[in-house]
């Protein structure tokens, strides 16, 4: 069909220039669907027309979440198209009517996934994963399994399973955001530190971090002004001359 | 005073504890003073307000108050004296005339007095001796029976002397006495001078070993006093021997050591887990009480002792001090060598005794202390046994020779540059050393902000070390250790212009991304600044003014950064290894590592592999450069050896053999593999650790040629393989940290603390200091009006005044010139009167 650049860019624009002046905007059914199950960005970016499809003109997709499901993975906390994805993700998760093995398998997800992410998407998706514990509060065993078994050698969640249902999420536990409480991030480790205790009732406004950039969090920290400056207290012997220090075995000087 | 001039401000209510201070007033009283004061002050300017020429007091001294009044007298005399020397005065007759006395000259007289009298008993002197006052005024008899020698009593007990015989006999013996005082004083000046004579002789031979006995000597006996008092001085500033602490033992101070380090880990730990911040706000525990928090750290350069040279004050710097005793020889050899080993020794004891109170001071210093050891010794080697020192090699004397002692700091970079050029890393370290040194922030006020910039420069410098077609790694490798000395001293400025040079390299990046889409890895000169932080400061602190921007900043580069070349990818395993040697404390999680690390692996395989993995950003499973470490010559694999990359081959790639690029894409595999290991050790006790490290387990055992690759290779492979695989796999279901119970809301009133009554207790502290200061301002705003006022009202009536008096003097004299006139004419009239009567 159309070549991946025009695609893109057509997909870009279609929700709000052309759907709402067509007479009869489910004629773009057929293409958007089509676009939908290409996989990749433009999957991501037909969500748009497809999500004012079933909203406003009644477009039943069968399976449109499990295909939304299967939209995530590795490449979605980098692509450019980020914000706009995870705008309607979150308006497509805002139903309290979802099932929670759904919501689930999509908060196991997303946070298996965050284990690769930079750290200005984790900023904003563990807000997310939050805002999605509060919608629906059967998620919550996902945090909180008192009574559960004591020790498990493999995480029940199949990460490969295309069906979210039979994904077994919710016998599962939270440890990807365990892991990154310990990310090299402060604002990061804070955040994840959140779900140790308790959630507050009211949900965290997400819109601000949709569209954070690296740049901007970096600029954030440089602008901070310390009050007193930590110091290295270990002799300096040279450039690599520190203990252990892995460079010494790897590069040389000359 | 009178009831009548009294205002008595009355009190509507009485309020216990309010303090008034106005509630009586003299108004009268108070008016009267402020017309004395506005009659000495205002109308003197005003009188005086047309009048250029000034009233000018040359009298000496007149309104200095620190003179008192007898000494301004005597100084006016002396300069008076001095004006009139010289000037003949030919009225004055006899002045070439002396005043005698029996023939001497009583000038002379009285100079020589002094010296006699001054060891003559004073009490003698002063007060009547006994005998005298029994003879002179009587005394009681029993006393003067008393105090006649007992020789006296036996001969002549029974006859009383008659009155003549006495006075006679007390003659005598007064002049006895008095010719034997005389004759011992004359004795006691002759061994005086003897024992002076005889220390002289000893003075060179005695070093100031036991100063206290010594001074007590010098107390009995009492040289010419020029000399004496240079003497007295200087042992006054001389070190006392303090009760210094014993010396520790190896043991002991191997343990203060270790509890010092101790100390400071745990500082670092709790930074590293980012609680309580606000303890770590309050860190000024850190500063001794005294510190004047102008980055002044007690050095030992600037704790010279005060001391006396040929009686003036030695002023001089040290290292000048080094050169002079060099050229004067051995004239003073002997004093001055122990002297200076004095010196030496006591400055030795006085660092002990610093070091003891270390504990007390703080952290910084001894930090500091720590630190510079070494250069220390090395330093008081060059100021105080320089001869020694120079003599055992002469190669560095030569080479010292040609460098000055001093430096100014330079003030541009240019200057800085043209300051090292041309010089040997040791050279430029040793002038580094000397600007630090003789520019201490100690020494002058403006140093520290001219050893801030030096920092700048220093970095600046290295950049350009860095970004040479041939990086001096070496100067670099050197020029680290005045790096971190001067980052000790000054930690926000160094942190300051570190943050700068990121803040330049982050934006700088952001702007080829925002043009082209993607950007490119920066130059080995950012890569050696990111190195440098990871030496200057601790990297495992949860948050860090410098070294979280760092992170982010090598996080954009993991992720943003294209890999088109070999460099590239050496340039991403530096920043690998810098995140891994930041991280290697805090075993902080870093997903951009283990991403770059599969993305490393990936580009080194052959491109039709069939995939159970996803690599992510700025790697593609697709696409251009995608066999960048893929090596297929079987001549290159067997010949490889694992080798440490040379940094320097990211600017010279080009020229390099095919084999050897070959070679150095397995050995950057090889790296790779280590990471890979290291990373699986690091992040142990994370939960997911298995999910993180999946992808590379599947490249690692189903993707990777192993058989193909050396034997040495294998080796690393297979190290690597096995940290991943022996990871016990354990999962505990989560639980949420229970609630705190909320409390119950009470009603109890809330008690705030009244300081002082009749002001608005609302508000913080700040908001109220600034409406106690708007308050103040008001006043003073109303009063300034209100004297305003009153002045110009003085003006006015001083003015109407003047023109009264004015119009007065003028109408009495119009009535006196009328009154003449009138008379004038009466007069005329009475002539013309009697003119027509004649």
């Amino acid at each position: 069909q159309l070549p991946t650049g025009l695609y893109k860019k057509v997909l870009v624009i279609l929700h709000d220039s052309v759907l709402p002046y067509m007479n009869e905007p489910t004629l773009m059914m057929d293409f958007l669907t089509v676009a939908y199950g290409i996989g990749g960005a433009i999957s991501l970016l037909a969500l748009n027309g497809l999500f004012i499809l079933i909203h406003q003109h009644n477009l039943e997709y069968p399976d449109f979440y499990k295909k939304l499901y299967s939209l995530l993975d590795p490449s979605i906390y980098h692509v450019k198209y980020r914000a706009r994805f995870f705008h309607l993700t979150d308006l497509f998760l805002s139903s309290s009517h979802l099932p929670a093995y759904l919501v689930a398998a999509f908060i196991k997800r997303l946070s298996r996934l965050a284990l690769t992410a930079p750290p200005e998407a984790l900023l904003m998706i563990i807000p997310f994963i939050c805002n999605l514990f509060r919608r629906h509060p059967a998620c919550r065993v996902l945090v909180h399994r008192p009574g559960g078994p004591a020790d498990m050698s493999e995480d029940p969640y199949v990460m490969e399973q295309e069906e979210p249902s039979e994904s077994r999420a919710l016998e599962s536990s939270l440890w990807e955001i365990q892991s990154l409480q310990n990310h090299y991030h402060p604002d990061v480790a804070k955040a994840a530190a959140v779900l140790n205790q308790s959630l507050s009732e009211i949900e965290d406004d997400i819109s601000g971090l949709l569209e954070l950039s690296a740049y901007e969090l970096f600029d954030k920290e440089v602008k901070k002004k310390a009050v007193d400056v930590a110091l290295e207290f270990e002799q300096v012997r040279g450039l690599f001359g520190k203990k252990n220090d892995i460079f010494a075995e790897h590069f040389s000087l000359d | 005073s009178n009831p009548f001039e009294v205002k008595v401000n009355r009190q509507k209510f009485d309020i216990l504890g309010r303090k008034t201070k106005n509630d009586v007033g003299l108004p009268g009283v108070s008016r009267s003073k402020a017309i004395k004061k506005r009659n000495q002050t205002l109308l003197k300017e005003y009188k005086e307000r047309e009048k250029t020429n000034v009233f000018k007091d040359k009298r000496f001294g007149e309104y200095n108050t620190k003179i008192t009044p007898e000494e301004k007298m005597i100084r006016r005399f002396a300069l008076e004296r001095q004006q009139n020397y010289g000037k003949k005065n030919i009225y004055n007759l006899n002045e070439d005339e002396e005043l005698t006395h029996y023939g001497q000259s009583l000038a002379e007289i009285e100079k020589l007095n002094d010296i006699v009298d001054s060891d003559s008993d004073t009490e003698e002197r002063g007060t009547l001796s006994a005998e005298l006052t029994a003879a002179h005024f009587g005394g009681g008899g029993g006393l003067l029976r008393k105090k006649v020698s007992s020789e006296q009593q036996d001969e002549e007990e029974e006859k009383p002397k008659s009155r003549k015989e006495l006075i006679k006999e007390m003659i005598a013996k007064s002049k006895q006495e008095k010719q034997e005082r005389q004759t011992r004083r004359e004795s006691a000046l002759e061994l005086t001078e003897k024992l002076d004579k005889d220390w002289k002789e000893i003075q060179t031979l005695i070093a100031r070993k036991t100063p206290k006995s010594e001074k007590k000597d010098k107390e009995v006996e009492k040289p010419k006093p020029d000399e004496y008092d240079m003497i007295v001085r200087e042992l006054g500033f001389e070190m006392k021997a303090k009760p210094s602490e014993r010396l520790k033992t190896e043991e002991e101070l191997a343990k203060e050591e270790q509890a010092r380090l101790q100390k400071l880990e745990a500082d670092r730990l709790r930074r590293m887990r980012g609680i309580d911040e606000q303890a770590n706000k309050k860190r000024p525990s850190h500063m001794s009480a005294d510190d004047l928090a102008d980055g002044f750290i007690l050095d030992k350069d600037d704790r010279r002792l005060l001391s006396y040279k040929d009686g003036k004050i030695n002023i001089e710097n040290e290292e000048e001090e080094g050169e002079e005793e060099e050229e004067e020889g051995e004239e003073e050899d002997n004093e001055n060598e122990e002297e200076s080993q004095e010196e030496s020794a006591s400055e030795n004891e006085e660092d002990d005794a610093a070091d003891s109170h270390s504990d007390l001071e703080s952290d910084l210093e001894s930090e500091e202390e720590a630190a510079g050891n070494k250069e220390e010794k090395k330093h008081k080697g060059n100021e105080n046994e320089s001869q020694v020192v120079e003599k055992l090699d002469p190669k560095r004397e030569a080479a010292k020779s040609e460098l000055p002692y001093t430096f100014a700091v330079p003030e541009s970079y240019e200057t800085f540059k043209s300051l090292l050029a041309g010089r040997t890393i040791e050279q430029q370290l040793i002038i580094l050393e000397r600007v630090q040194k003789c520019n201490h922030p100690s020494l002058a006020v403006g140093n520290k902000a001219k050893l801030e910039k030096l920092f700048g420069f220093l970095l600046e410098y290295i950049g350009e070390l860095a970004t040479l077609d041939l990086p001096e790694l070496r100067t670099i490798d050197k020029l680290v250790l005045p790096l971190y000395n001067l980052c000790q001293m000054f930690p926000e400025a160094a942190s300051d212009s570190i943050k700068f040079i990121l803040r330049d390299a982050a934006h700088d990046l952001e702007e080829v991304i925002e043009v082209k889409g993607r950007a490119t890895f920066p130059g080995l000169d950012t890569l050696v600044y990111l190195k440098i932080i990871s030496l200057l400061f601790p990297t495992s602190d949860f948050w860090h003014p410098v070294v979280t921007p760092a992170f982010m900043y090598m996080s954009q580069l993991l992720t943003k950064c294209r890999i088109t070349t070999l460099q590239d990818v050496i340039k991403g395993l530096f920043i690998c290894c810098l995140f891994l040697e930041y991280v290697s404390l805090s075993r902080r999680f870093v997903p951009e590592l283990i991403n770059f690390l599969l993305g490393i692996l990936h580009i080194s395989l052959p491109k039709n592999q069939a995939q159970g993995y996803t690599v992510v950003h700025p790697f593609t499973p697709v696409g251009k450069n995608l066999e960048l470490l893929f090596v297929c010559d079987k001549e290159d694999l067997k010949s490889w050896e694992k080798q440490n990359v040379p940094l320097s081959i990211v600017t010279r790639l080009k020229e390099t053999s095919k084999t050897e690029i070959n070679h150095i894409r397995l050995s950057c595999l090889a790296l790779c593999f280590d990471l890979i290991k290291k990373c699986a050790a690091l992040y142990e006790s994370l939960p997911s650790l298995h999910e993180i490290m999946h992808p590379v387990r599947i490249l690692l055992t189903q993707h990777v040629p192993v058989n193909e690759y050396p034997e040495k290779m294998q080796e690393w492979y297979h190290s690597a393989l096995k940290e991943l695989e022996n990871k016990v796999k354990h999962y505990t279901p989560l639980i949420c940290e229970k609630k705190k119970p909320v409390p119950l809301k009470q009603y109890t009133p809330k008690i705030v603390k009244v300081l002082e009554f009749g002001r608005k207790q609302a508000g913080s502290k700040k908001e109220q200091e600034r409406k106690q200061l708007i308050q103040r301002h008001k006043r003073e705003l109303k009063g300034a009006i209100r004297e305003i006022r009153k002045d110009n009202q003085f003006l006015a009536r001083m003015q109407l005044s003047e023109i009264m008096e004015r119009d007065s003097a003028r109408k009495r004299k119009v009535k006196e010139l009328l009154g003449s006139l009138a008379t004038q004419e009466g007069e005329w009239k009475a002539m013309k009167r009697k003119k027509l009567k004649s």
